[in-house]
């Protein structure tokens, strides 16, 4: 281990010897960590090794085992969230948990309202001058009244980091606030996140792409198998040595996955869309993705790549246009009548359209196969062995087969989620955002088996909106902007490139 | 010295796998209802003795069970239907208007048929079960179709049901005077009520269905996630409309046994109130509310608590007018029992008594 920097600056929270099991899972045991003031600690591990069980047994969300927490050296054990937060812990979670139907500023003071002396009625224009007066901290003018979800993720995002600094949070938690973030906006975070530590917050900053931890850390700790593996410096832990202290091995390079693959010049179509559009959503794309093609498609937030995904899938109706799955004119009407043709979809939202979290690993792993074979169920041997293949092919960690996805991590349910899909063998599989919120190793485990299967003839269409991923992954790249296409460019652009036709230069 | 080891570990495996099957019978969701219903009915064993005594009598079981289980089976048809619309996030308030519906069509078409062979029969219960069909049909229709909340779509018909089961039988009470129809709610055979094997096809019926077919998973994908389910292309849709049907047709059969039992049909007072002692015996069951985990065993004793509840009530001697108020807190006391959070408590208490006692 390396030994930790100076600790020169006090320490805020301290976590000893923190331990939780989970069933016959053990997903934490033993781990110290320690949060100074004014400064940003990274926590770095892969999917399942225990980030997100330290963070909720921080916040309260879960209970340890063993071990104890101190704030300020006094022991707390909060027992929910609010406890949490009133100890001075505030976090703001990957997913953000705020309410969108609810106004700027009744998302920010919930649960805590300001209220009048008399008759304790809720004091609205205190609610709103709060707010404002909040987010004016973070440098943001936004209008208080309107409702959160008519802002985008980003902006959600902030006024979730706007809610933890009104509880007057000493101590404050970003569970991957990035994942969800295009390059400006996570700018803008950064900026945020300097100007909490400049007021002497000490802050938890959880993500999973390297270069944003070596640009606002300061510190590191590292975990693997629910073990701390260290903490360092962020000066004397190169990324290489991050890689390897999260993975703890050496990560197969990922040259080898893409020189195999040559893009087939003349293979036949698997998709061909002919101005395909629906008023308000998209304007009339064309589109065609040949068997055994990786078929990226970058845009921004909002410029039509998932509208598209979902016309092709059949979740809107096409209001124009034509397609052509395998040559064979086709209407949608319904997800099935995609599935049936040999359509897949991992959807961007993984939590709300992917997984059913109370069903197993196999449940979920058969579902759509069922679906498309009809009411006949398939013999539970069977169900198993497919299962089983596909939690080995893809690494899926898992206690079991009937673990309920639920309790599995993120990066492993968004196996789940393809494993559903690669089970019904899909003539064109379509991924939005399929690396979103996942770590290292489990990304490039669940490319590679996709890189493997167009090589075996299945066509894909990759949506991301980092260009880093197109680039890598795609023999050929589509760009949208603006709900049309932009653009194609040929597999090898550069990023720079994709950015540019992404930006509209 | 290892011939012992080894006996020691096989007798430890054995004792582990006692251990595991122990717990996983603790831990069985029916496990609770099963024993409410078991101590409910040694409650009254202890309080008249002769409760529990079954007897043979010409050619036919008679007693206080047979009678419970016998006058169960309109509850337990319902609460089989509404098991499955709840386990889709749905509600189906208007079963109670239906079985009337049902009832009345039943005893309308025997009044207009005139022939003495089965043929009055038959057609009344096709009937009946049609006009079920049709009704779960509607309500199906409403909340699928029209995109209503189920509660609001099925008080629809559960305030119109009544007046169209009246326009019906024109406002009388229709009595029936037709033996082979009395069958089906005072029938014996093999010694055992008829309805009990109504109610045992169904229940057969259905959990085959659920278990040898993949509708279970589909259900239950739709129950915890209609969304995920709708995109990995689970035909949401067309199976809740299916399960409205099927609780119309379960709410029908209900209304022929209810009907052929007192000979008659009451189109205001058929199945009063019905829909809420089903949603009760499907939360009794082990069901959760919000759709996705259900099971149908778990209903059939929760119709069996009810009655055996409402057989406790008249065989205590309560006053009639207070007995609503009395059956309140019983069901109060069986929610309690079975509430995971309640239980918690309680035995945290009783280990402070105990460690006190120490």
């Amino acid at each position: 281990m390396t030994p930790a920097p100076s600790a020169a600056r006090p320490v805020v929270l301290q976590a000893r010897g923190l331990g939780k099991r989970f069933g016959a899972t053990l997903a934490l045991e033993g781990v110290d960590l320690a949060l100074r003031a004014g400064e940003v600690h990274a926590l770095m591990g892969q999917n399942g090794a225990g980030k997100s069980t330290l963070i909720k047994l921080l916040t309260g969300v879960e209970r340890p085992d063993r071990g104890s927490v101190e704030l300020d050296g006094r022991v707390i054990a909060p027992s929910t969230p609010m406890e949490a937060q009133r100890e001075g812990i505030g976090t703001v979670y990957q997913e953000v948990n705020l309410c969108p139907n609810l106004s700027v500023a009744e998302n920010l003071y919930a649960g805590r309202y300001p209220r009048r002396r008399r008759l304790r009625m809720i004091d609205w224009r205190q609610v709103r001058d709060g707010a404002r007066s909040l987010l004016r901290q973070l440098h943001l003018e936004l209008d208080v009244d309107a409702p959160l979800g008519s802002y985008p993720v980003a902006i959600r995002q902030m006024v979730a980091i706007a809610r933890a600094l009104g509880v007057s949070a000493r101590v404050l938690i970003l569970d991957e606030p990035t994942s969800s973030l295009d390059e400006g906006e996570v700018r803008e975070l950064f900026r945020v996140i300097a100007q909490l530590r400049e007021r002497g917050m000490a802050i938890l900053f959880v993500t999973h792409f390297l270069d944003q931890v070596y640009a606002v850390s300061d510190r590191i700790t590292v975990l693997r198998d629910g073990c701390r593996v260290g903490e360092y410096a962020v000066a004397d832990l190169p990324p290489a040595a991050l890689v390897n202290a999260m993975v703890g091995r050496d990560l197969p390079t990922v040259a080898g996955v893409d020189a195999e693959r040559a893009p087939p010049p003349d293979a036949p179509l698997a998709i061909d869309a002919q101005g395909l559009g629906c008023r308000g959503k998209l304007h009339p794309v064309d589109l065609q993705v040949r068997r055994g093609e990786m078929l990226g498609l970058g845009g921004l937030l909002g410029s039509g790549r998932t509208e598209l995904a979902r016309l092709l899938f059949g979740l809107d109706r096409a209001e124009r246009g034509e397609l052509r799955i395998g040559g064979e004119r086709v209407e949608l009407k319904h997800p099935a009548d995609a599935v049936v043709r040999g359509l897949a979809l991992c959807p961007e939202e993984r939590k709300t359209d992917g997984i059913v979290a109370e069903l197993s690993v196999r449940e979920n792993i058969v579902l759509a196969l069922q679906a498309r074979q009809g009411w006949r169920s398939m013999p539970r041997t069977r169900q198993d062995e497919l299962a089983r293949q596909l939690v080995q092919a893809l690494g899926i960690k898992a206690a079991d087969i009937e673990t309920p996805v639920g309790l599995l991590s993120g990066g492993n349910q968004q196996k789940v989620m393809l494993a559903r899909w690669l089970v019904t063998e899909p003539r064109l599989l379509i991924l939005d955002e399929p690396t979103r919120g996942i770590d290292v190793a489990a990304k490039q485990e669940l490319m590679a088996e996709v890189a493997r299967r167009a090589h075996a003839g299945m066509a894909v269409l990759f949506i991301s909106a980092e260009t880093g991923e197109l680039t890598r992954w795609c023999d050929r790249i589509a760009v949208m902007r603006e709900r049309r296409k932009a653009g194609e460019l040929p597999g090898g652009s550069t990023e720079a490139r994709v950015l540019a036709m992404i930006a509209g230069d | 010295m290892a011939e012992t080891s080894g006996t020691m570990a096989a007798s430890s495996a054995i004792s582990s796998r006692w251990g595991r099957g122990l717990r996983r019978c603790l831990a069985h969701p029916q496990l609770w209802p099963l024993l409410t219903l078991i101590l409910l009915l040694a409650g009254n064993g202890l309080f008249n003795p002769g409760f529990l005594a079954l007897q043979w009598r010409d050619g036919h079981l008679y007693g206080n069970l047979i009678d419970i289980a016998h006058r169960a089976a309109p509850l337990a048809l319902v609460s089989l239907g509404m098991t499955l619309v709840i386990a889709l996030r749905g509600l189906d308030i208007s079963v109670g208007a239906v079985l009337a519906i049902a009832a009345t069509v039943a005893a309308w078409t025997i009044g207009h048929v005139s022939n003495d062979g089965l043929l009055p029969l038959w057609l009344a219960i096709a009937a009946a079960l049609a006009a079920g069909a049709l009704c779960g049909l509607w309500n199906g229709w409403l909340v699928v179709g029209a995109g209503m909340q189920p509660i609001v779509a099925t008080l629809i018909l559960m305030v119109a049901g009544r007046g169209i089961a009246q326009s019906i039988s024109g406002g009388q009470i229709l009595t029936l005077y037709y033996a082979p129809y009395s069958f089906l709610g005072n029938g014996f055979v093999l010694g055992l009520p008829f309805s009990l094997f109504v109610v045992a096809a169904v229940f057969a019926l259905l959990q085959l269905a659920l278990r040898k077919t993949a509708l279970g998973l589909f259900v239950r994908a739709i129950g915890h996630n209609p969304q995920a389910a709708h995109l990995a292309g689970v035909r949401a849709r067309a199976i809740t409309l299916g399960a409205y049907v099927f609780c119309g047709i379960a709410a029908a059969l209900a209304g022929l046994l209810v009907s052929s039992n007192v000979n008659s049909a009451d189109a205001n007072n058929a199945g009063l109130l019905l829909e809420l002692d089903a949603i009760l015996a499907v939360a009794l069951g082990g069901s959760l509310l919000g759709g996705g985990r259900f099971s149908l065993a778990g209903s059939l004793l929760g119709a069996l608590i009810i009655q055996a509840l409402t057989t406790t009530i008249y065989a205590i001697g309560v006053p009639p007018q207070v007995n609503l108020a009395v059956k309140a807190v019983l069901v109060f006391a069986v929610m309690l029992l079975q509430s995971p959070l309640c239980r918690g408590q309680l035995r945290a208490l009783l280990r402070l008594r105990a460690e006190r006692r120490a």
